[in-house]
């Protein structure tokens, strides 16, 4: 008897509400080909009945299984014999709670029986028991009672359409708020976190400090492990891996757009674009091994072979598998614009008798470009987001370096390996991880509202 | 302008005793399609989209410094022909043309011409006013940057501003031309798109419902300046305005599902058509 049956049970009677509801509006007009007489058709009136039925009772139900088991806790901690509880800390009590609720429900328990423990937990199966009958009573209760109320107002001149409507409204607006109210957590719990941060660590030091080793001192007397938080290296390492990828991806990406919808005949194109956008669905893990198995390697071996020192572990690796993942972004968004360019445009310009190469380089590109910019902004913003690549490729050591064939270390890439592994939550090293996504969230939430405004902008233009 | 009588003259001349009985149902196109000195002249022009056939053997010739309407029910194929003038077509998947297109002689269709040079000479001004959306200077000066027809920027000055001020537009937008096309209004941007044409000093002009988008009085500006531009140029015109087509044309082409029915004089077509679909189109009994 969980839940689940009991919601099964509760759309059972929203459909029968929304039967009834239908009959009765039905009826209530005085047969089926008087329907016109009705404010709304049967089908609102069905729909008023079903909401009336299942809204209430399975806001009920969410709650009472929310709250049931907190309650039934309280109740049984409250009759536990005081002595038991003497002496012991919070999380004993804790433990012996769970051990309660384990032996209630016939899981291995930790310690040793005593029948205080044991007429605890019985006491606690009954309560279950009992809110388990109650929920199922109060419940069914609320709906049959819902339908009655909605069924018992049901007359022809009744604004039901209107109604429904305003109820579907307004569960349309609880779930946007639902994404709405989780971003704005996100983001305050980071900005949180991240003041934390600059309590103990100066922003000074930190947007311009150089020297980059979050190492923080265990003991007083530990070497090497004085804290540095200077996040300018990884700055760079992220400009510089973006950088590589977005001359690898503009060009390319650019390049197809054109080619696909100004040259390409329509097969081509059929075959073309999809594969193209493949590569955007090649999970990024898979970029990443290529880039440190393959690439990276690769890149070494030819720049030894002329006699140039390149790290196993360099930004051009990194950024050169980045550009490849990042086509597909470029290429899709600056050939949706191409597109939209109207034909009006190119046939103005084929009348003055120009080439189709003169046409695109005067006339689409230019006409494009807002539209075209604003996708590669979003490609920016992927590129200095992504994580994965740069972890595999990049490298982790922080040096502060323009040169490509260097190893570099990304914001992204030391927010992982901040957290990653056993932590503790309140020592600056892990908050520093806090401060670098708040930087990182800044950063690519300014490029999309750029990036967004330019895009709406152009659309404006040729609608 | 010709006189009535030079033109039933004319006409009569080419006719048949059959086709001036009355009841034509040939294919056969009433009235004379040629002139005398002709600046584009074409001869058995087919033209299908795919398999289906648009245009049905039609013989038309241009003639300098007149302008001809074409009129006829939508879809009858007379935005088809204007491209075929100057190889618009060629932009089209799947559109194919055959028969002669004649320009000063030169066949446009020879496989080796160029149609690109081509719609410099044949220039084009669309329905719906298409600037670039770039600044008004910028519009009028695409055409002979591209064609390099200037040599500085003086010289390119001076034929942004003739060829404003051939369309009529000059005043209205001398102090602001660097501001962008697309900002100007319909009947504007329509006189620009007839000025960007104009700079690249074509021989024909084609235009394919160019008033069709504006009020009446950007359209009377824009007959005046057909009425105008007739001095320099070979000018075909689609109208679906019979009104229009009377005002400005010298000759008139009626044109019926691909067919070429009935071309003479436009005062002949209006007071006295011949072939009975001319007449039933332009007395309003369909269309
Ligand atoms: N790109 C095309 N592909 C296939 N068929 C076409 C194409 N363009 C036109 N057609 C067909 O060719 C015929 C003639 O079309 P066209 O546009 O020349 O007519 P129109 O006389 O200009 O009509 P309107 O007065 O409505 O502009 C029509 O039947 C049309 O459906
Ligand atoms: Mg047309």
């Amino acid at each position: 008897m969980n839940a689940w049956t009991l919601t099964l049970f509760l759309l059972a009677v929203m459909a029968a509400a929304y039967h009834l509801g239908r009959k009765r509006a039905i009826s209530g007009a005085g047969g089926i080909d008087r329907i016109k007489t009705l404010h709304s058709l049967p089908l609102y009136h069905g729909l008023y009945a079903a909401l009336w039925a299942g809204i209430p009772a399975l806001l009920l139900l969410g709650l009472w299984s929310g709250f049931q088991d907190q309650i039934i806790t309280a109740l049984v901690t409250a009759s536990l014999p005081p002595e038991s509880l003497d002496g012991l800390s919070e999380g004993r009590v804790g433990l012996l709670i769970n051990d309660i609720r384990n032996l209630a429900t016939g899981n291995i328990v930790s310690s040793t029986l005593t029948p205080g423990i044991q007429a605890a937990a019985d006491q606690y199966g009954r309560l279950q028991q009992i809110s388990s009958w109650t929920k199922w009573l109060l419940v069914l209760t609320v709906a049959l009672g819902g339908m009655g109320l909605a069924l018992s107002h049901t007359e022809p001149g009744m604004r039901a359409r209107n109604r429904v409507e305003r109820i579907v409204k307004i569960i349309m607006i609880v779930f946007s708020s639902i994404a709405i109210l989780t971003t704005l957590g996100i983001l305050l719990s980071v900005l949180f976190e991240s003041l934390r941060f600059f309590h103990a660590i100066s922003p000074l030091e930190f947007f311009l400090g150089t020297s980059w080793s979050p190492q923080i001192a265990l003991r007083a007397d530990q070497v090497g492990a004085s804290g540095e938080f200077g996040a300018v290296p990884l700055f760079t390492g992220t400009l510089l891996v973006s950088a590589i990828a977005m001359l690898v991806a503009v060009p390319i990406g650019l390049m197809a757009a054109i080619y696909l919808s100004e040259y390409a005949s329509r097969g081509v194109r059929a075959f073309a674009k999809p594969v193209i956008e493949v590569l955007a669905g090649i999970p990024t893990v898979v970029y990443g091994f290529f880039a440190a198995l393959t690439v990276a390697p690769l890149i070494r071996e030819l720049g030894t072979s002329v006699g140039l020192e390149v790290a196993s572990e360099s930004a051009l690796a990194a950024g050169l598998v980045m550009g490849v993942m990042i086509i597909p972004f470029v290429s899709s968004l600056s050939d949706d614009v191409i597109n939209a360019v109207p034909q009006s445009m190119r046939d103005g310009s084929y009348a003055l008798g120009a080439t189709q190469s003169e046409t695109i380089r005067r006339v689409i590109v230019p006409a494009a470009l807002p539209g075209i910019v604003g996708g590669i902004l979003l490609a920016v913003s992927r590129a200095i987001g992504e994580t994965m690549i740069v972890v595999m490729a990049a490298g982790l050591a922080a040096n502060l370096t323009a040169n490509p064939l260097d190893s570099v270390t990304t914001v992204t890439v030391q927010i992982v390996t901040l957290l990653t592994g056993d932590q503790e939550f309140d020592s600056a090293k892990t908050l520093a991880a806090f401060a670098l996504g708040l930087t990182l969230f800044m950063a690519t939430l300014t490029l999309n509202v750029v990036a967004l405004t330019i895009v709406r902008k152009y659309r404006e233009q040729y609608d | 302008m010709n006189t009535m009588a030079e033109a039933i003259d004319k006409t009569t001349g080419a006719m048949s005793a059959s086709e001036l009985a009355g009841g034509i149902h040939s294919r056969a196109t009433v009235g004379d399609f040629t002139v005398a000195d002709p600046r584009m002249s074409c001869r058995d022009v087919d033209v299908w989209y795919g398999s289906k056939q648009a245009i049905k053997g039609v013989s038309l010739d241009i003639a300098q410094n007149e302008v001809l309407s074409m009129i006829g029910p939508s879809g009858c194929g007379k935005s088809t022909f204007l491209r075929c003038l100057n190889r618009m077509n060629d932009t089209i998947d799947g559109c194919r043309v055959t028969g002669s297109i004649r320009l000063d002689g030169q066949d446009i269709y020879d496989r080796s011409l160029d149609p690109v040079p081509l719609r410099a000479r044949v220039g084009m001004v669309f329905q719906k006013p298409n600037p670039f959306p770039k600044s008004i200077y910028e519009n009028v000066a695409y055409g002979p940057r591209i064609h390099g027809l200037t040599n500085n920027r003086t010289e390119l000055d001076a034929l942004v501003e003739s060829s404003l001020r051939k369309a009529g537009l000059w005043e209205e937008v001398k102090d602001r031309l660097d501001q962008p096309g697309t900002g100007l209004s319909g009947g504007q941007q329509q006189r620009l798109c007839i000025a960007r044409t104009i700079a690249v000093s074509p021989e024909v002009i084609l235009m394919d419902e160019p008033c069709s988008a504006l009020d009446p009085i950007a359209t009377a500006i824009v007959e005046e300046l057909i009425d105008e531009l007739r001095a320099n140029y070979s000018i075909a015109i689609v109208t679906h305005s019979m009104q229009q087509a009377a005002r400005v044309s010298q000759r008139t082409a009626y044109f019926h599902l691909g067919d070429l029915i009935e071309v003479g004089e436009t005062n002949d077509i209006f007071t006295n058509p011949r072939h009975k679909l001319t007449e039933d189109y332009i007395t309003g009994r369909f269309g």
